[in-house]
């Protein structure tokens, strides 16, 4: 009995532990960004983080997109209600499924390789060779890639929700012949920039911060072996999208919940 | 070197592809427009009964937009509601003083509007006034009450 209390007891202080830690990492390596050097690094990881997940993201959006309007279309088609389909099109993506689901893609995506890349420098020692010489791996290796995941999230999920309501537009005008006019119309007439744009950037900031915090803090916290590196990768994965997920609850409850 | 520049040039476009996308966002999808907002004058209503109607929900007159509804209210008073309308300053000056409102529904299921219907009085409207003449939403529940009992009676 008091041995499994003096479990419990443990796994909490480690799992505080590890938090703080988490934290602190996060603080040491948000810093290591102003410089010239650090730009430069920046814009190599922007390249592989935000251009290289450009495809995967905009070839979602628009599966999604054109999936919405069929979906949407044969529901609303039952109430004679189809002129609504560019309003439920567009406040569905931007409200959730643009954020969440570009998160999701980009923990798979940009998440997953960097902590295999952080992770295998730090089982090659590289990490250790790089403080050896007097160079802080915060912020040489953790900080660009945590600026570029926080700037280029946003980006993606601006553009699956542009993609996808063009491919709603698709689907729904061109194919099923609802009138483009009433496509536009209903749309702008619904969704407001500050509560439906605005809202859905905040969440797929706070998703960017969470998935490449997640990401870097695995690979730089690894075992240095492979079997640690392969399990880091996993955990990455499996973690942000958790995170994802149930933030989005929260943040949804807390944005757009204020209707009772 | 050659390969940092290509990269370069495709960070950036990829920035430029995220800010249009957002103008686009804003400019196409939530209607926002690029014109300076044109002034508004308000106008006062006062309604039985709003319905559906929200804040921002479309003012027209023949069908076209001419404004928004600023705020809904109860109106301690009388114990109806006072809807603020914010209305194109193009058309101050221009509304007949017996201009009526009425709360209107767009389709079966859609949303709910007021529509601006002029008279003929000589004086005309200006910011601040009052519409005397409105006539509230129609209330489906009410209809069918009145429905049935006009039914029992027959």
């Amino acid at each position: 009995m008091i041995a499994w209390i003096a479990r419990l007891g443990r796994a909490t202080l480690n799992g505080v532990e590890a938090l703080g830690m988490a934290g602190i990492f996060l603080f040491q390596s948000a810093l290591g960004f102003p410089n010239r050097e650090g730009l430069r690094l920046w814009l190599r990881q922007m390249h592989f983080v935000g251009v290289m997940s450009l495809a995967i993201v905009l070839v979602s959006g628009l599966f999604i997109g054109m999936v919405l309007a069929l979906q949407g279309y044969t529901i609303l088609v039952d109430f004679g209600a189809e002129d609504a389909l560019g309003q439920m099109v567009a406040l569905s993506l931007l409200r959730e499924l643009a954020p969440v689901v570009a998160a999701l893609l980009f923990a798979g995506r940009a998440g997953s390789a960097l902590t295999a890349e952080i992770g295998l420098m730090k089982a090659t020692e590289q990490l250790s060779s790089m403080e050896m010489i007097g160079v802080d791996p915060l912020r040489r290796v953790v900080a660009p890639r945590l600026w570029a995941g926080f700037v280029s999230l946003p980006l993606l999920t601006i553009g699956f929700s542009v993609v996808g309501v063009w491919g709603g537009l698709l689907v729904g005008v061109e194919w099923l012949g609802v009138f483009e006019g009433s496509y536009w119309g209903n749309m702008q007439a619904s969704v407001s920039f500050i509560d439906d744009v605005g809202n859905g950037l905040v969440k797929s900031l706070v998703f960017a911060l969470v998935v490449t915090w997640i990401a870097v803090f695995q690979g730089y916290a690894l075992i240095p072996t492979s079997e640690g590196i392969s399990r880091a990768t996993t955990r990455t994965v499996v973690y942000s999208s958790l995170a994802v997920l149930g933030l989005d609850f929260i943040l949804t409850a807390v944005m757009f919940g204020d209707f009772v | 070197m050659k390969r940092s520049k290509f990269m370069e040039l495709g960070v950036g476009l990829f920035m430029l592809a995220g800010f249009l996308g957002l103008v686009f966002l804003g400019l196409r999808v939530s209607g926002l427009s690029l014109e300076a907002p044109t002034g508004v004058f308000h106008l006062e209503a006062n309604f039985a009964n709003t319905g559906g109607l929200k804040p921002r929900s479309r003012v027209t007159m023949a069908g076209v937009t001419v404004g928004r509804v600023e705020s809904i209210e109860l109106d301690p008073e009388w114990y109806d509601a006072r809807v603020m309308l914010s209305i194109d300053s193009g058309l101050e000056g221009k509304l007949p003083e017996d201009t009526t409102a009425a709360i209107l529904t767009s389709g079966l299921l859609g949303e709910q509007y007021i529509s601006l219907s002029v008279g003929g009085a000589p004086e005309m409207l200006s910011d601040g006034d009052r519409l005397r003449d409105t006539q509230s939403a129609l209330v489906l529940e009410e209809l069918i009450q009145q429905f049935i009992s006009n039914a029992i009676e027959d």
